[in-house]
């Protein structure tokens, strides 16, 4: 299997070459910021592309098809449009956090996309406690949302904001609670070395039941974080119109639009690493044959194949189920949630004390 | 129809309450001109279907009272609103004496015949939102005081519902103070689409009055035109062939698919399930085909006619109809297993607003919402018209009371209606589609009420004629408007989210509110 670590080795011997060793770590720090920058665009146009034909073939529609063949230029239109938009600044708004607010979710956003590791040795930010530094990255998000509620100076705008607090929070718990499952099962919280140990085995697969119920409930509270259906109270359409970024236009807008969309990425990119093997092709023990062919497939294909698998499921909930209540939400989260995820953790230590995993 | 001294009306009406006349169909306004101003009250006994027609006069037009009515039936009490909107007739007793449809601000009361037109130019400036109402009250020695009242005190978390929302299906607002997100206090505010159609009525001829009907609520369009014509007809003795009787109520039923279907797609989309919704809207777009092939016209189809129909039904209209009724069959199981069996959807509607079938009478809260609230409610069954004394259907009544009883009895509505058109699409009798009427329509004088089973409750018309080729005065019994009268008591003490939910099972239409 290819292994990219050989083309940033070789671009960091051509630079340190004729450069000092700091001026070309330098360059290497901003060009891999392009990159993070780049692929982040791109991921979201492609996930936006995917919501409108996933959502249109859903309901017996085609979505877009007359900007470019099958639409596709459309969401290039929609992004050109967006950024020629005035922002219009709210009165009686708090002018600084309401201008903040967008980056904070934004920058928590891309923190987070930058810990995925994409194929072998395509890894960003990859350190020991690979998995801490993500959630907690991802958790940032929620401030910002507060913040846009709170300083847009609309009722609506502020009753979404409570809602998506209350919801983001809560459901970190079994979010984090369904990860450390898996990490009782390989010691290890660095996302490149996780990646590794699945090399003869996928956890969902070597964890057996508690890894499926813990991806089970991953699934739901990701779902939750990212405030989609059937958990987008926070923006309930019908009900506060747009919730907290009601009042929002333009770009400003479009980066609460565009995060939303990269953080359902992220939530299925870590779906995918931690229980689906991330970029490890599909390993069956004793069919070595086999083995060598899944290796062919560039690690890359398979965390987007995987990654992008799962942004399938979650629309598919997304586009099939009506939405929950305020009240409906937590007791789901802490009535139900929290306490199948801390058994889930037990019945997960259990089975590593006794090694009775695969 | 009996005349009671406005002193004495009080006491005859609760003694009528009393007796068990438990539902105030109707309660209109009136300006008799040199006789004064007053109050029609259409009353019926539901135990035994008995009617009453009431009428009370003042003489006094500069400070005309009357005593409220609102302690005997809630139903009173947007209409004695609406009384004191367009006639100036103040309530006595009733508590919240505001305007309902026009602006505070407004001077004068359109509705009296003596109304002058110029004192209400175009307003240019924002009405400001009032929290203080006033009401009328008698003092035992006979005089009468007006005290102000305080609505929503300053402190409070007030929001605005509409009038642009999503989920109001129109320009209905409601001000909604809140405690979290748990509603306390909810008032309504009608009259953004407000045309007044009933004032327009007066001014216009017979054949032209009909063109307004479609225009209340526009999903049970034929329907409304069907109580008018109906109206019309029986004032004038005109008796209209079997054939457009098949034909009114084929299309009065499929109208009723129509809503319905309409009903279950907005019911998901104010829910988050976007996929039922376009789903409803994909099968809904055939009965309009089928309207459109007959009548023309898809939403507004302006087909009744006084004395029969506009144009005699389609040549493929028998074969098209039976095709529909065979592709909807499958369509309504698919509806069931993607929306109705759905834990979520029990989640937000099983025990959400329940409506209590005293209230449901009180209020006169016709239609789907009386009947899942356990009221027979059905004007096809209580006064059959048409053909629906002959056809074979069952009246869907479920006890509950709350949102899910509203949704399911609207989607086995759908199955009667369905059995009602197959009953008669195969035997439609050959005759004429339209009686031969004077070029000038003249109703003798009189008054007279027809009623049909809207889409969403029972739509009446009351009208008084004078001989004349005009309407004296033509009053619509709005289904809409006890549906919203009823938000206040059901959605007290519920979330927001079950405002929307409630809101969208109770189904009102806007227009038909305003009128």
């Amino acid at each position: 299997m290819f292994d990219f670590s050989i083309v940033t080795q070789w671009i960091h011997s051509l630079l340190t070459s004729f450069l000092p060793e700091e001026v070309a770590v330098f360059i290497e720090c901003l060009a891999i910021g392009v990159c993070i920058l780049l692929a982040y665009a791109i991921i979201a146009i492609i996930m936006i592309f995917m919501e409108r034909k996933v959502c249109a073939a859903f309901q017996c529609r085609l979505g877009p098809m007359r900007v470019g063949p099958w639409g596709t230029i459309q969401v290039f239109a929609d992004v050109f449009k967006m950024l020629i938009k005035e922002i219009i600044a709210i009165r009686h708004s708090d002018k600084f956090l309401y201008n903040l607010a967008p980056y904070i979710v934004i920058l928590a956003s891309i923190m987070a996309f930058s810990c995925l590791p994409f194929s072998k040795g395509m890894e960003v930010l990859d350190f020991n406690v690979g998995i801490f530094f993500l959630t907690a990255a991802s958790s940032i998000g929620v401030v910002g949302i507060l913040l846009a509620g709170w300083s847009s100076n609309n009722k609506y705008s502020l009753i979404g904001a409570m809602r998506s607090g209350a919801q983001m929070i809560s459901y970190e718990l079994s979010m984090g609670l369904s990860l450390l499952t898996i990490i009782v099962l390989t010691d290890t919280m660095q996302l490149s070395e996780i990646v590794e140990r699945q090399a003869d085995g996928w956890f969902i697969f070597k964890g057996h039941i508690p890894a499926f119920i813990a991806f089970v409930i991953y699934l739901i509270a990701g779902n939750a974080e990212v405030n989609r259906g059937p958990f987008d109270l926070p923006e309930a359409e019908s009900e506060l119109t747009a919730g907290y970024h009601t009042e929002y236009s333009g770009m400003h807008f479009g980066l609460f639009y565009v995060a939303e969309f990269v953080n359902l990425f992220i939530i299925a990119g870590v779906a995918a690493t931690i229980f689906l093997g991330g970029w490890m092709p599909l390993h069956i023990n004793g069919l070595d044959g086999f083995n060598t062919v899944m290796d062919y497939i560039p690690g890359f294909v398979w965390f987007f194949g995987k990654a992008f698998f799962v942004v399938w499921i979650l629309m598919w909930f997304k586009w099939t189920f009506p939405r929950l209540r305020i009240d409906q939400i937590l007791t789901l989260e802490w009535k139900y949630l929290v306490p199948i995820g801390l058994l889930n953790l037990l019945l997960m230590v259990i089975i590593v004390v006794f090694d009775l995993h695969f | 129809m009996i005349t009671i001294e406005p002193e004495k009306i009080h006491k005859a009406l609760s003694d009528l309450r009393a007796e068990g006349y438990d539902f105030l169909r109707s309660l209109t306004g009136m300006d008799w001109g040199e006789e004064g101003l007053g109050v029609v009250y259409h009353l019926e006994k539901t135990t035994t279907g008995e009617n009453k027609v009431i009428k009370t006069i003042t003489a006094n037009r500069e400070n005309p009272e009357l005593p409220s009515v609102c302690d005997l039936w809630k139903a009173a009490e947007f209409n004695e609103r609406e009384a004191y909107d367009f006639f100036g007739i103040h309530f006595i007793g009733h508590p919240d004496m505001r305007r309902l449809y026009l602006r505070e601000d407004w001077v004068g009361h359109p509705f009296r015949k003596d109304y002058d037109d110029s004192l209400n130019p175009l307003r240019m400036t924002n009405e400001e939102p009032d929290d203080v109402t006033h009401h009328y009250e008698e003092l035992p020695d006979g005089s009468v005081i007006e005290k102000r009242d305080v609505l929503f005190d300053e402190d409070e978390y007030i929001i605005n519902i509409g009038p642009q929302h999503p989920a109001t299906h129109g320009v209905l607002r409601f001000r909604v103070s809140l405690e979290g997100e748990i509603i306390k206090k909810l008032d309504v505010h009608c009259g953004y689409i407000h045309r007044g159609v009933e004032k327009m009525c007066e001014s216009l001829t017979y054949p032209q009055t009909l063109a307004l009907t479609d225009r209340l609520d526009y999903l049970g369009a034929h329907q409304n035109r069907h109580a008018l014509c109906m109206c019309i007809e029986k004032a004038m003795g005109i008796e209209v062939s079997d054939r457009v009787q098949y034909i009114r109520t084929i299309m009065d039923e499929l109208q009723r698919i129509d809503s319905h279907l309409l009903f279950f797609s907005c019911l998901c989309m104010d829910l988050g399930a976007l996929t039922a919704f376009f789903y409803g809207f994909r099968d809904r777009e055939k009965i309009l085909d089928i309207f459109e092939a007959t009548t023309g016209g898809r939403l507004i189809q302006n087909y009744n006619t006084i004395g029969g129909v506009q144009y005699d039904i389609a040549p493929d209209f028998v074969q098209k109809v039976k095709e529909f009724i065979a592709y909807l069959r499958p369509m309504l199981k698919e509806y069931h297993e993607v929306f109705t069996g759905n834990v979520i959807a029990h989640g937000r509607l099983d025990g959400v607003g329940i409506l209590s079938r005293e209230d449901a009478i009180s209020f006169g809260a016709t239609g789907g919402t009386g009947r899942a609230s356990g009221w027979a409610c059905d004007v096809r069954k209580r006064h059959p018209y048409a053909m629906y004394g002959k056809v074979d259907f069952k009246e869907i009544v479920r006890t509950e009371g709350d949102c899910f009883a509203r949704y399911m009895v609207r989607m086995e509505e759908i199955l009667e209606s369905m059995h009602i058109i197959e009953q008669l699409i195969d035997n439609i009798p050959e005759g004429p589609f339209q009686e031969k009427t004077k070029a000038i329509i003249k109703v003798p004088e009189g008054s007279y009420y027809a009623a049909v089973e809207g889409s969403r409750g029972e739509f009446g018309v009351f009208l008084e004629s004078r001989g004349d080729k005009h309407p004296y005065r033509l009053k619509f019994r709005s289904t809409g408007l006890p549906l919203v009268s009823i938000m206040e008591t059901v959605c007290r003490g519920a979330k927001i989210a079950d405002l929307i939910a409630i809101g969208g099972t109770v189904d009102y239409v806007v227009p038909d509110i305003d009128r």
